[in-house]
């Protein structure tokens, strides 16, 4: 057994892989990364000759499937004094998501127990119950990884089946009854197999995990009831000093959950939406009598803390953050949860 | 409102004192042009600002045309030579970007001349009209 | 490779400071790879002496900062401003941005910096170290056993290929040699999407506008952009979004937003550099400075202080907004 407590592994030959997405597609919608001409990864549907990229990750993270960064929620219709509400929701097909990597398959953990937990949220339960999720361990992890500081192994992600890529195969093992009833339907296209290449795999790339330049990043100094002792550290100063106030980190981020409400007047009613909001921008959660937070260093505080603090405190100590590295290589100024970490953390060795 | 697709929804952005009075002198003196260009008063043609003209794309127009003084007679003095630099950029911006340059056009009319105002309109409609609907600005939320 | 070494820099930082002309240090700081390099604002010598870098990763603009620190502020800071950098620097004084007085501008060369995105496309991801050596950057990874050594000209960025100047045009003191205003072939990328038909321009433009997340990174890293409140911002403009919605909003976000740096705009490439979906924003505003070039006359935001920008400047026979398409046409 690959992973403890699963099923049998079954493998299909690389050659065959376009065979395989075929046969997923027919059922459900597939969405794999894939690259674009400057070599970006995005999640694109799968169609006939459709390559699967290599690369490490995705530009932007696979929340948008089941929280997407804008999305209807109803429209309004005014006659006379009448108001007609109309629930516009789009009813997603099945649909797979391929090629998730660890980290980003604990994101949906951690969006769940912002989403579904009570009151649950109909738009995201909807999406999530009709998505199959479908990892693949990482073999060559970058600079910026950190997903270990998390207790999660690059070599082994969730989600409903698990993929391992070697040389010549793809090995697959399901890990739910969603994941059984996928592999299922492509029996005829995958064999039996065993541990071994997977294991071997496994093994180098845990070796290389050890070797990260992140390994080793201590998350022992955050979690929940910590809010007292870094809220009015003197460090949140030198750190936000140089944030512009965009959103990348926020939009690249696969485990922030904030959106804003809004209505948008089309000329002949009006649609109520709701999009991806950053706690980084001025106007962020402004309410009648103004802004909660009035400097970049009280809106720059709010993301770390939330990630580090109030996530785990309310969450039995599991952190809203997994590690990916999205927003280490795409801040503008190069400012990040690491910094933050090693900055607020590493004061207690002084 | 529904949008008739064979007839092209125009916006006419027209200054208060030229473009606006020409206006009213062609319906003065029965000069048609067609009921589908929607006039929008503005104090000067300078007050159009682009994000007005991406607006009425937005919402649905499939050609906006800003009317004003001639140059030199701006009620303002200044106004129009503003408009003019502005548009001239704005508008290679958008012709840059792949949306047809037939779709947007600068008109100087003064009060005096009505039948400038219904010819210009008639030709614009028309081209408008040649390009087909507005696809290349258009909003989907809001043609449902 | 830059001329100019981190210990001259330091050295100048150091004495300024240990004299008391200026209390801080606009500069850039080392993070946690070779590449990602934060800028910060150093006070003390210690600090430079541990933190301070300059090097092939050390493209960001120091200008838009002062205008936040200077109101900050009743001393002087100091501020390395490579040659590009002092162009938004004089565009921000025009503008009355921010408070010459409390400023110590230091100009320093810049041989071109590197892209960090063309280094790991050449070298691979899981970079551990950059060296800067003669023959070009020699990028160690987790995945080579040598380091790969990749030539300046292959590393650099898009905007210091088309670099369009090595002049400093605003300093108090400059360090190294000065450098000239070069002829640049910053347009012609332009030219070849206007050689392009309607429908590939759109298809084009259609293709990377709808990257866009709206991160509003480009606007906030965009020197010429200093309005208080952005009208994308402000919930009573009636243009505030937060999101790309449907197929309009991020063409009218880009649209509206080189427009009104139109003029302005220095051309210093930030607003490319940030981008985290790589989309190619300095073509839009080299459009808008091209059409100024051809119809106003040459003009550089930034050169001089106190230089009319062109979009608030007329004169009474400027091109009419129809010809200008004929005149384009003529010109290809």
């Amino acid at each position: 057994m690959c992973l403890k407590g699963v099923k049998r592994m079954r493998k299909c030959a690389l050659a065959n892989l376009d065979k395989l997405f075929a046969a997923i597609a027919e059922n459900a919608d597939l969405y794999l990364p894939v690259n674009d001409e400057n070599g970006a990864a995005s999640y694109k549907k799968w169609e006939e000759g459709t390559e699967m990229s290599d690369a490490l990750n995705t530009v932007k993270s696979p929340k948008d499937f089941f929280f997407p960064q804008s999305e209807d929620l109803m429209t309004f219709k005014t006659e006379g004094k009448n108001i007609e509400i109309t629930d516009i929701r789009e009813e997603s097909k099945d649909f797979v998501v391929f090629g998730v990597r660890a980290c980003d398959v604990r994101s949906f953990d951690i969006l769940d127990r912002v989403f579904i937990t009570d009151p649950q949220d109909s738009y995201y339960a909807s999406k999530r119950e009709k998505g199959v999720i479908v990892s693949m361990a990482c073999t060559r992890p970058t600079e910026t990884c950190f997903c270990a500081a998390f207790g999660i192994d690059a070599a082994a992600p969730k989600g409903d089946v698990t993929t391992w890529k070697t040389e010549a195969d793809l090995y697959l093992q399901a890990n739910t009854e969603k994941g059984e009833k996928l592999l299922a339907a492509l029996e005829a296209l995958t064999e039996e197999a065993d541990c071994a290449a997977v294991e071997a795999q496994q093994a180098k790339t845990r070796a290389i995990m050890e070797k990260l330049p992140l390994a080793g990043l201590d998350t022992e100094q955050f979690g929940g009831g910590k809010t007292k002792e870094y809220f009015d550290a003197p460090e949140w100063k030198e750190l936000s000093q140089s944030c512009l106030g965009c959103g990348t980190c926020t939009f690249v981020c696969p485990t922030c959950q904030c959106y804003d409400i809004k209505d948008f007047n089309t000329g002949r009613g009006v649609i109520r939406y709701r999009c991806w909001d950053s706690c980084m921008y001025s106007e962020f959660t402004r309410m009648a009598h103004g802004n909660n937070r009035n400097s970049q260093l009280e809106r720059f505080r709010q993301r770390f803390m939330h990630k580090l603090v109030y996530y785990p405190e309310n969450n039995d100590g599991i952190f809203g953050c997994v590690g990916c590295g999205r927003c280490l290589a795409k801040c503008p100024i190069s400012m990040n949860i690491v910094k933050v970490m090693k900055t607020l953390g590493g004061k207690k060795d002084e | 409102m529904q949008v008739n697709e064979k007839k092209p929804l125009i916006v006419a952005f027209c200054c208060n004192w030229c473009s606006y009075a020409g206006a009213d002198l062609a319906g003065n003196n029965r000069l048609a042009y067609p009921a589908d260009v929607k006039i929008i008063r503005v104090p000067c043609s300078c007050r159009v600002n682009p994000m007005f003209i991406l607006r009425a794309f937005q919402r649905g127009a499939d050609g906006v045309i800003i009317c004003g003084c001639h140059p030199g007679d701006c009620h303002y003095t200044s106004g129009n030579y503003f408009t003019r630099r502005r548009m001239a950029m704005l508008f290679s911006m958008l012709d840059y970007l792949g949306i047809e340059k037939e779709r947007t056009r600068v008109e100087w009319v003064s009060a005096a001349e009505g039948a400038k105002f219904a010819a210009t309109m008639n030709d614009f409609a028309e081209k408008v009209a040649a390009l087909g609907e507005n696809k290349r600005l258009e909003d989907l939320r809001c043609k449902k | 490779m830059q001329k100019i070494t981190r210990e001259v820099l330091i050295e100048k930082a150091a004495s300024l400071l240990n004299e008391g002309v200026v209390s801080g240090v606009l500069g850039w700081k080392q993070g946690e790879f070779a590449y990602d390099v934060t800028p910060a604002l150093f006070t003390t010598v210690d600090e430079l002496n541990e933190q301070f870098v300059w090097g092939d990763f050390c493209g960001a603009n120091f200008s838009k900062y002062l205008v936040a620190h200077t109101r900050k502020t009743q001393s002087k800071v100091l501020v390395f401003l490579k040659p590009c950098d002092t162009y938004s620097f004089n565009q921000l004084l025009t503008e009355h941005r921010f408070d010459r007085e409390k400023v110590y501008a230091v100009g320093i060369p810049c041989e071109g910096m590197a892209d960090v995105s063309k280094v790991k496309a050449i070298a691979g991801e899981g970079i551990t170290a950059i060296e800067s050596t003669e023959e070009g950057l020699a990028v160690t990874t987790l995945y080579n056993d040598a380091p790969v050594v990749i030539a300046y000209e292959d590393a650099l960025a898009e905007r210091c290929i088309n670099c369009k100047s090595k002049k400093h045009v605003a300093y108090d003191e400059l360090i190294g040699e000065e450098g000239d205003v070069l002829e640049s072939g910053r347009f012609d990328q332009v030219a070849a999407l206007e050689a392009m038909t309607p429908d590939e321009r759109f298809a084009f433009w259609q293709k990377e506008l709808s990257k866009c997340i709206r991160c509003n990174a480009c606007r906030d890293v965009c020197p010429a952009c200093t309005c208080e409140k952005c009208v994308f911002n402000n919930p009573v403009s009636g243009a505030e979004t937060k999101a790309p919605m449907g197929t309009f909003e991020e063409k009218m976000f880009h649209i509206i937003r080189a427009f009104h740096v139109a003029g302005r705009c220095t051309d210093c490439g930030e607003c490319s550099r940030v981008c985290p979906q790589d989309i190619p924003l300095h073509l839009l505003n080299r459009k808008f400075i091209k059409d100024i070039n051809t119809h106003y006359g040459e003009y550089q935001a930034g050169a001089e202080v106190g230089s009319r920008a062109p979009l608030v400047n007329y004169t009474t026979n400027d091109v009419e907004p129809g010809d200008v398409f004929e005149r384009g046409e003529e010109n290809a």
